[in-house]
């Protein structure tokens, strides 16, 4: 991703109306390691406005979560080289120090992890840990108040007899209750941007569809942004405005959640929505996955990261191999890193992929 | 398209004539509760509570359910991993039910198993070689040309290289590491093999590799399946017939294409309403209808009276409280457990007056 791509990705962004909330400028976070330097994200922008919702896609070891733990600052600097901008509300989060970065989480911006069983502290009361979180960023609040406020929340997020279960510990709640403890916890301090990191992969589905309706409420309710990262895409266009592929820490492709689903421009798309069996559709006699396995952070394929196991990388006459694509402008506000001719691409899409979908 | 597909779908094995491979009766399985001072038992959690299902050889049995239906157990308890509390399993006419370790080995060969993740399922300290030969050296088969070659061939039949041979599990991927597992279950050429969320730890991408390599073999092999996930895509996916299970009972149990048509009993319905689409479209137009179960899946320490699935459902009357619907076959080859089963069409019209 270089400069050029900076301008189109500015120009694209207010869709929600006025400056983004948040956005990520060419963000980088690369580890040290004994096997060398693992590139975990690698130049990844996007742009979020309040009251919308990005959806970040992609399989395990892609980058998703390094980026959102990046948003949140919760990579020690020892190991991680964190470089770009992370602009909340004009803030550079990248620049600012460990202890701004610690007044605005949980405030400002707030986040739902996966496992609730071990993101939660299981010697404390759920009650103690929101309270907790209430009073770290409202030191005036009284206990009394502070506790209010907990059973307040677990109210809002479904909790049944939340003036009782505020006492309770973790391991008695269900599975699905903790995750709406979790995103009680989470809100309590009204955050202005919400990531949740694969909030609904632990549950059942029948659980999960609660969940995401409740993000969706609560989101109306407060207006807030929000960032859901997860590999399902049935998760994702559940929830999201736009979406964000990723593959091999870069993203590969990156629109809205319609024009995605509809005419996915990268090979990459084509294999997620491909390899996916689906309820909606008539039954096919065989899945059609991504061949190979997706590639080491160390040893990042060169060119596109994706050539290896792309079906139509012969077909940009070995570019794909040596240069890595950038990220164009294929439809307003949509775009996508393909060497891949655009009309070859659609021809492609149109012949092959679609009538698969 | 659709002509094509039709055409190219492998029809549902027939054969209702042939003898079943499995047969299962009135399974049950209560791991016991003990407390107090003198360990005496309080209770039982009743994991599975009385499941009749049968299996053809050749065909897929899908097992689906939310966690904690019991669907694991059931698992470990045909694959005899664990002793039953009562019923009875018949393989191939024989009753298995209470064989002990020594007697089952010999069975073993028939019945294999696939476990869910590959990272905790293979030893680390040994090599491919090792784990995929075991089963030659557990039963001392010795077969033609060597268990090394066996162990070869077997890598090859899975999709990896033979040169794997020599490495240990953790330079492997995930889907690399199931297909070992997947290798080491084919071993002795198993005549069924019974796979516990086979794909649910792997990406999308690998998650259809390894879906279709369970599909080659069951063709090459006339492998006969049962498969448990949760996840009800994957499971319509593979499976020629599907059994749908909640608090250790099974609900509802039919050929995959009039479950999937046609979902009879409300919690079938519910579930696959449940399950994400992944068209934005649908969400915008707000033209889906979306059963939102309330709550959770009660204890099965204290089942509900009745159906079990009355706390949650949105049909339940007084009768569902007092009396348990029995499994009973509404169409052919079409079971359900429920009073109130839904219409025969699609569900839509008993969904709207629901």
């Amino acid at each position: 991703m270089t400069e050029l791509q900076k301008t189109p990705a500015r120009a694209a962004a207010p869709a929600g109306g006025g400056e983004p909330y948040l956005s990520v400028r060419d963000l980088r976070i690369h580890f040290d390691t004994d096997d060398g330097l693992v590139r975990s994200v690698d130049g990844v922008s996007f742009d979020l406005a309040k009251g919308r919702t990005l959806g970040i896609v992609g399989e395990s070891g892609s980058g998703k979560s390094v980026t959102s733990l990046g948003i949140m600052g919760l990579h020690r600097s020892k190991r991680a080289r964190i470089t770009g901008e992370i602009r909340l509300d004009g803030e550079d989060l990248v620049a600012a120090g460990p202890d701004r970065v610690r007044e605005l989480r949980g405030r400002e911006m707030a986040m739902i992890f996966q496992d609730p069983l071990t993101a939660m502290h299981p010697y404390y009361t759920v009650g103690q840990q929101i309270v907790e979180a209430y009073r770290v960023h409202h030191p005036q609040a009284t206990k009394k108040q502070a506790r209010a406020r907990a059973v307040e929340m677990l109210d809002r997020v479904g909790i049944p007899q939340p003036d009782r279960r505020v006492d309770d510990y973790p391991h008695q709640f269900s599975g699905g209750m903790r995750q709406r403890a979790m995103i009680a916890m989470a809100l309590v301090n009204d955050p202005s941007l919400l990531i949740a990191d694969e909030p609904t992969t632990a549950l059942d589905v029948t659980v999960q569809a609660q969940i995401l309706d409740l993000i969706r409420d609560l989101q109306e309710e407060f207006g807030s942004a929000v960032i859901i990262i997860t590999h399902d895409l049935g998760v994702v266009a559940e929830l999201a405005d736009d979406i964000l592929v990723m593959y091999g820490g870069k993203c590969v492709e990156r629109g809205p959640a319609e024009t995605l689903f509809d005419s996915p421009e990268h090979p990459y798309t084509w294999g997620l929505l491909g390899s996916m069996p689906r309820l909606d559709r008539e039954l096919q006699e065989r899945l059609v996955p991504v061949k190979g396995t997706p590639p080491s952070l160390i040893n990042v394929p060169s060119g596109c990261a994706f050539h290896p196991r792309c079906p139509y990388a012969a077909l940009t006459g070995g570019r794909s191999t040596e240069e890595t694509p950038g990220l164009t402008e294929v439809a307003p506000g949509h775009h996508a890193a393909c060497h891949l001719a655009l009309s070859e691409r659609h021809r492609i899409f149109t012949e092959e992929i679609a009538p698969r979908l | 398209m659709t002509d094509t597909q039709a055409a190219t779908i492998p029809a549902p094995a027939p054969a209702p004539d042939r003898q079943p491979l499995l047969r299962v009766t009135g399974l049950t399985r209560h791991f016991p509760i003990h407390s107090g001072l003198m360990r005496r038992q309080t209770g039982a959690v009743r994991a599975v509570d009385g499941i009749d299902f049968t299996v053809n050889a050749g065909e897929t049995l899908g097992v689906v359910g939310e966690s904690g239906c019991g669907k694991s157990t059931m698992g470990r308890l045909v694959t005899r991993l664990d002793e039953p509390t009562a019923g009875k399993i018949e393989f191939e006419g024989t009753d298995i039910t209470h064989l002990g370790v020594g007697a089952m080995r010999p069975l073993r060969r028939d019945i294999q198993m696939i476990f869910q993740d590959p990272y905790s399922s293979l030893n680390p300290r040994h090599t491919v070689g090792t784990i995929v030969g075991a089963p030659f050296r557990l039963q001392k088969a010795e077969p033609e040309g060597g268990v090394k070659k066996a162990v070869q061939e077997l890598l090859e039949l899975c999709g990896l290289s033979p040169e794997h041979y020599n490495r240990y599990p953790h330079e492997f991927s995930g889907g690399q590491r199931q297909r070992i597992g997947i290798a080491r279950a084919l071993a002795l050429r198993p005549r069924m093999i019974v796979a516990d969320e086979p794909v649910s730890a792997l990406d999308v991408s690998i998650q259809a590799q390894v879906v279709n390599l369970l599909d080659d073999l069951q063709r090459e092999l006339g492998l006969t399946y049962l498969i448990i996930a949760h996840d009800l895509s994957v499971v319509r996916h593979v499976s020629d017939r599907v059994a749908v299970m909640y608090l250790g009972k099974i609900v509802e149990i039919a050929d995959r294409d009039s479950l999937y048509r046609a979902p009879m009993h409300p919690y079938t319905t519910a579930l696959m309403s449940a399950v994400p689409v992944p068209d934005p479209r649908r969400r915008q137009s707000g033209g889906r209808e979306r059963i939102l179960l309330k709550g959770d899946v009660p204890s099965p320490i204290n089942p509900p009276s009745g159906c079990r699935f009355r706390t949650r459902c949105w049909k339940a009357q007084e009768i569902c409280a007092t009396q348990e619907p029995p499994l009973v076959a509404a169409t052919a080859g079409h079971q359900v457990a429920c009073h109130f089963p839904e219409n025969a069409v699609t569900g839509d019209g008993a969904r709207a007056s629901a």
